[in-house]
C-alpha cells in the first residue's frame, strides 16, 4: 500500500524541553494509525509538527512521496491533511452547515448561497453514515455532534488525512462506538486517520497500527492485531503495569453524607445544578459518572463551600453542613482533592511545605498563635514525600517544579493525611500518566479499606468502574440513576450519562450484553 | 558549607536584575546629561564621572549632606513597605501617598496636646498615624473586598479627598493657626530625638529599619503573612484552603495603610514638626511604588532601594547648581522601574509560553 505521509528524523525541541527526538512516523491509505502515549509524550507536537502549526528543528516529511516543507495549517489543508483539534473551533450560533464551509462558501453572485452549502452538507454526511443536519444551531447539539461537524468540516477541505486528537475524551461510549463507524466507514473510503490518544482500549478497538511515543522517542510501531494492551502498556509507560485494581471485600458503614435536593448556579446564573440529592457511606467508593458540564464541578464546589447553593441540604453524619465556608467544612471532616490542581489544590510559587500545610496552616503543631512553626512543617512535608512517594529534589523547591504526577501526589497525600471522615476526589487523575494513575487509585482505595467514605467524582468511566462500589449517575445536574458496582455496565452507564432511560433503552442494552 | 554557598548563589540571583536595572539606567541617563549640557557625545565617560561625583557630593560628601540625605531615605522606608505588603497581596495601593499624609495629619493634631510625658506623647502620636493610615487604606480595601471595586482607582481618588480635606481642616478650622496655613509647632515632648544639630535626620530611620525586619517576620513566619501571600499568589488556591480572600485583602490594605501612616507620623514628629497646608500630593507615596517595585517587594530590599532612591533625590538641588537638570534623578528612577516591569512583563510571557507548551503536550 502506499504510504500517503511519512516523517523522518523529527526532532523539535522547546526551551527546556525536547518534544521530539528523531522520530519516524508513517501513514498508509486507507489505515487507522494510533499515535499512543503518555501526556507529555509528545504526540500533539508531533502531530502540529505535520499540520503545519510547528516547524521541525530537524527531519523532513513526505507527503505522497514527495518532500514537503508545511509552512502552515492552510498549506496542511491544501495537501490533504486535516486536523480535529481537542478543543472544537465552531462559530456557535452557526448553523453545522455554515460552520462547514466557512472560508470556502459556495456563493450565487456576491450572495451566499446556503442551499447549496446545505446540500453539499447532507451529500458529504450522507456518504459517510454521520447522523447530522445541516441546518441545525451548534449550540444546540451535542459535544458528540459537533466532533462530527468537526471531522465534515476537514473532509470538506478534500482531506485525505485526518488527524483526531484524543476524540473520545469528551464522549459517551456510544457516542464512541459511532465514532468508531465512521472511522470504518472513512477507511472504506480510501481516507486514512490518526488517532492521538492515550487510552489502551480504544486502540485496540479502533487502529490498524500503532505508534507508541514515550518522552519524544519512538518505542515501537506495531500491528494492533499482533499486540497485547499489556505490551502497549509496558512500552507506553516503561514497565509492566497493573491494571486490576485489589479491593479488600466491602464493609459498609453508616450513612456520612446525605445530600438533598441540591439547587446551585453557575456563573451564568444557570441551575446547573438542579435538584441533586445522594447519599455516601463509610467504607465505599461512590462513583460520580456523567460527561463533562452536567454540574459535576459545580456540586463538589458546593460540598467544600466553595461556592454558594440556592437550595437544598447538605449533612456530613448528621450535622448541618449547607452553606458553611470552607474551612468550617474541612474542620467537619471533610477533605477534597479539588479537579484543578495547579489553579486550586496548590499555590505554586509556595515551597512543598508551604503548600503541605495549605489549609491546616492555622492548627497545633503548624502554627502558635500567629507564629508559624517551620520546623514541624518541614518535618510534617518530609515525612508525606516520603509516604506518598513524591519525586522531588527537596521539600523547598516549589510546586510548580514539580511534574503533574508529582503535583497531584502532595495534594493526595495532604489531603489524606489530614485523615478525614470523608474524602471528595474531583477528576483526580486528569492528566496524569499511568503510574501515578495506579498510584492515586491505590491511595484512594486504601481509604474505602480503612472505613472512610469516598466521593469520586470522574469523567473517565473506566475509573469510575475500577474503584466504585456504588455508582451514580449525573445528567443535567440531577442524579439521575444509582446502581451497585456489580450491576452497572459500560452501555447502562452510557445510556444513562447520555440522559436516556434504561426502561426506553431496554433493546440496546440486550444488543450490546 | 555548599548549602551556603547555594543559598548565597540565590541570593545573588535575585539582586541581579534589579542591579542591572540601575547600571543602565544611569548609563542612559548619562546621554540625557549630555544633552542637557550641549555636550559632545565623545566626553561620555568624563559626564558618567561628573554625574557620578556630583551625586556623590549632593548626597555624603560632608556630614551634613549625609545626614540630609537620611531625611530623605527615611519616609521612603515606611511607603516602600506599605507598597511591598500590598503588592504581595496582589493588590495595588496608589492611596500609599494620601495614607501617609493621613498619618501626618493625625501626628499634628496629637502633637500639640500639651503636658504628656515624652514616653506617652510619641508613641500616642504613631498610634495615631498608623490608625489614621491604617482607617484611611482600609476603605478602599473593603470596598474591593465586599463590592469588588478596583482598589487602584479608589485609592487614588482617597489621595485627593485626603489632601483636600487636610486643607481644608488646617485653612478652615481651630486645627491651623491663623494666618498660617498651618498646624501649630508640636510640643517639644512630641518630637522624636534627631542625631544631631547638622541635619533634621532622626531615629525615625531606625524605626524604619525595625518595621522592615518585622514585616519581612510578618510576611514570611506568621499566619497572617502566609495567607496574606496566598491571596497574593493565587486566590482561588487560596480560598480552597480555607483562607478568606475578603477578610485578608481588607487586612493587607488596612496594615499597608498603617505603615504609611506611622512613616506620616514620624515625618511630623521628627522632621517638619508641623503640618503645611498641602498645594499638592508630596509624592512620598509615588516614590514608595518605586521603592517597593525595585526591591521586588522584599521588606529588607526595601531598605537599600530606599536608600538609593532618597540619595538622588536628595542630590537633585546640588545637580541643579552643576548645571544638570535635576529632572536627572526622575529619569535615573523611571528607567530603573521601566525595566523592572520589563523583567515582569518577560516573566509573564515566558509562562505563557511554558503553559503552551505544556497544553500542546
Amino acid at each position: 500500500m502506499n504510504k500517503v505521509i511519512e516523517m523522518k528524523g523529527i526532532t523539535k525541541i522547546f526551551p527546556g524541553t525536547i518534544a521530539n527526538e528523531d522520530v519516524n512516523f508513517d501513514l498508509l491509505e486507507g489505515e487507522t494509525h494510533v499515535l499512543l502515549g503518555e501526556n507529555g509524550a509528545g504526540k500533539t507536537t508531533l502531530m502540529n509538527v505535520l499540520y503545519g502549526l510547528y516547524q521541525p528543528d530537524k527531519g523532513d516529511i513526505y507527503v505522497d512521496g514527495k518532500l514537503e516543507k508545511i509552512l502552515g495549517p492552510n498549506h496542511a489543508i491544501k495537501l490533504g491533511i486535516g486536523m480535529v483539534h481537542q478543543h472544537f473551533m465552531l462559530v456557535n450560533n452557526f448553523s453545522v452547515a455554515e460552520n462547514i464551509v466557512l472560508g470556502l462558501e459556495p456563493v450565487k453572485g456576491i450572495k451566499l448561497n446556503l442551499k447549496k452549502a446545505i446540500q453539499d452538507v447532507r451529500t458529504l454526511s450522507e456518504k459517510y453514515g454521520f447522523a447530522i443536519k445541516p441546518e441545525d444551531i451548534i449550540e444546540d447539539i451535542t459535544v458528540g455532534q459537533q466532533q462530527k461537524v468537526e471531522i465534515l468540516k476537514a473532509l470538506y477541505r478534500g482531506a485525505k488525512v485526518l488527524i483526531l486528537d484524543e476524540p473520545t475524551a469528551v464522549l459517551t461510549p456510544q457516542e464512541i462506538n459511532e465514532l468508531g463507524i465512521i472511522i470504518k466507514n472513512l477507511e472504506k473510503e480510501g481516507k486514512s486517520v490518526i488517532l492521538i490518544t492515550h487510552k489502551l482500549k480504544e486502540v485496540m478497538r479502533m487502529s490498524d497500527r500503532v505508534t507508541i511515543l514515550r518522552r519524544g522517542k519512538i518505542t515501537g510501531t506495531i500491528k494492533t492485531k499482533e499486540t497485547t494492551m499489556d505490551q502497549l502498556a509496558e512500552l507506553m509507560v516503561g514497565r509492566k503495569v497493573n491494571f486490576t485494581i485489589d479491593k479488600k471485600p466491602q464493609v459498609v458503614g453508616t450513612e456520612m453524607l446525605r445530600v438533598e435536593n441540591l439547587i446551585a448556579r453557575d456563573r451564568r446564573g444557570i441551575n446547573v445544578v438542579n435538584g441533586l440529592s445522594l447519599t455516601v457511606n463509610s467504607g465505599e467508593i461512590l462513583g460520580v459518572a456523567g460527561v463533562d458540564g452536567n454540574g459535576q464541578s459545580e456540586f463538589v464546589e458546593v460540598l467544600t463551600g466553595l461556592r454558594k447553593a440556592q437550595s437544598g441540604e447538605i449533612s456530613l453524619y448528621g450535622k448541618d453542613i449547607y452553606g458553611k465556608t470552607p474551612r468550617q467544612i474541612s474542620e467537619c471532616g471533610i477533605s477534597h482533592i479539588p479537579e484543578d490542581r495547579q489553579k486550586r489544590g496548590l499555590i505554586l510559587n509556595y515551597s512543598l511545605f508551604e503548600n503541605s500545610v495549605l489549609g491546616l496552616h492555622r492548627k497545633s503543631p503548624f502554627s502558635k498563635g500567629m507564629v508559624m512553626n517551620y520546623k514541624a512543617i518541614r518535618e510534617y512535608c518530609k515525612k508525606m514525600i516520603k509516604d506518598f512517594d513524591i519525586r522531588t529534589p527537596s521539600d523547598e523547591v516549589s510546586a510548580s517544579s514539580l511534574s503533574g504526577g508529582n503535583q497531584q501526589k502532595l495534594i493526595a497525600a495532604r489531603e489524606i493525611s489530614k485523615n478525614p471522615d470523608l474524602l471528595i476526589a474531583s477528576q483526580p487523575t486528569r492528566g496524569l500518566d499511568v503510574g501515578a494513575i495506579e498510584y492515586i487509585h491505590r491511595r484512594l482505595v486504601d481509604e474505602r479499606d480503612k472505613g472512610k467514605a469516598v466521593l469520586l467524582v470522574s469523567l473517565e468511566l473506566d475509573e469510575i468502574l475500577a474503584l466504585s462500589d456504588r455508582i451514580a449517575v449525573i445528567f443535567d445536574g440531577k442524579i439521575v440513576a444509582i446502581m451497585d458496582r456489580k450491576d452497572a455496565t459500560e452501555t447502562k452507564l452510557g445510556i444513562l450519562m447520555a440522559g436516556g432511560s434504561l426502561e426506553e433503552s431496554k433493546e440496546e442494552v440486550k444488543n450490546f450484553e | 558549607m555548599n548549602k551556603l554557598k547555594n543559598s548565597i548563589l540565590k541570593g545573588l540571583k535575585k539582586i541581579a536584575y534589579p542591579v542591572c536595572a540601575i547600571i543602565v539606567a544611569i548609563f542612559i541617563s548619562v546621554f540625557f546629561v549630555i544633552w542637557a549640557k550641549e555636550d559632545s557625545v565623545f566626553h561620555y565617560f568624563s559626564t558618567l564621572t561628573d554625574l557620578f561625583s556630583v551625586i556623590w557630593k549632593g548626597s555624603f560628601a560632608t556630614k551634613r549632606q549625609a545626614f540630609t540625605t537620611l531625611e530623605y531615605i527615611t519616609p521612603l522606608i515606611f511607603t516602600g513597605l506599605a507598597n511591598a505588603i500590598a503588592f504581595k497581596t496582589g493588590l495595588f495601593n496608589i492611596g500609599v501617598e494620601g495614607q501617609f499624609m493621613m498619618g501626618m495629619l493625625a501626628a499634628g493634631i496629637i502633637g500639640v496636646i500639651p503636658g504628656l510625658n515624652v514616653f506617652i506623647h510619641i508613641p500616642l502620636m504613631i498610634i495615631g498615624g498608623m490608625l489614621a493610615g491604617g482607617v484611611w487604606g482600609s476603605i478602599p480595601g473593603y470596598l474591593k473586598a465586599k463590592l469588588g471595586i478596583n482598589e487602584v482607582i479608589n485609592s487614588i481618588m482617597m489621595n485627593y479627598i485626603a489632601l483636600n480635606i487636610i486643607n481644608l481642616l488646617i485653612l478652615r478650622t481651630a486645627i491651623g493657626e491663623q494666618r498660617k496655613a498651618a498646624t501649630p509647632i508640636i510640643q517639644i515632648s512630641a518630637m522624636i530625638p534627631r542625631f544631631n544639630n547638622l541635619s533634621r535626620a532622626n531615629i525615625g530611620i531606625i524605626i524604619g529599619i525595625i518595621f522592615a525586619i518585622f514585616v519581612f517576620w510578618l510576611l514570611w513566619k506568621t499566619t497572617i503573612g502566609y495567607e496574606l501571600r496566598a491571596v497574593g499568589n493565587n486566590p482561588q488556591g487560596a480560598e480552597y484552603g480555607g483562607i478568606n480572600i475578603a477578610k485578608n485583602m481588607i487586612i493587607a490594605m488596612g496594615l499597608s495603610g498603617a505603615i504609611a501612616g506611622i512613616g506620616g507620623a514620624l515625618q511630623v514628629s521628627g522632621i517638619l514638626h508641623q503640618v503645611q497646608n498641602f498645594v499638592d500630593l508630596p509624592g512620598y507615596g509615588f516614590d514608595g511604588i518605586a521603592v517597593a517595585l525595585l526591591a521586588k517587594s522584599n521588606p529588607i530590599g526595601c531598605i537599600f532601594a530606599a536608600i538609593l532612591f532618597g540619595t538622588l533625590n536628595s542630590s537633585s538641588k546640588i545637580l541643579q547648581l552643576n548645571d544638570i537638570p535635576k529632572q536627572i534623578v526622575y529619569l535615573i528612577q523611571a528607567v530603573v522601574i521601566i525595566f523592572i516591569a520589563t523583567d515582569y512583563i518577560v516573566k509573564y510571557f515566558k509562562e505563557k509560553k511554558k503553559k503552551k507548551v505544556i497544553v500542546n503536550g
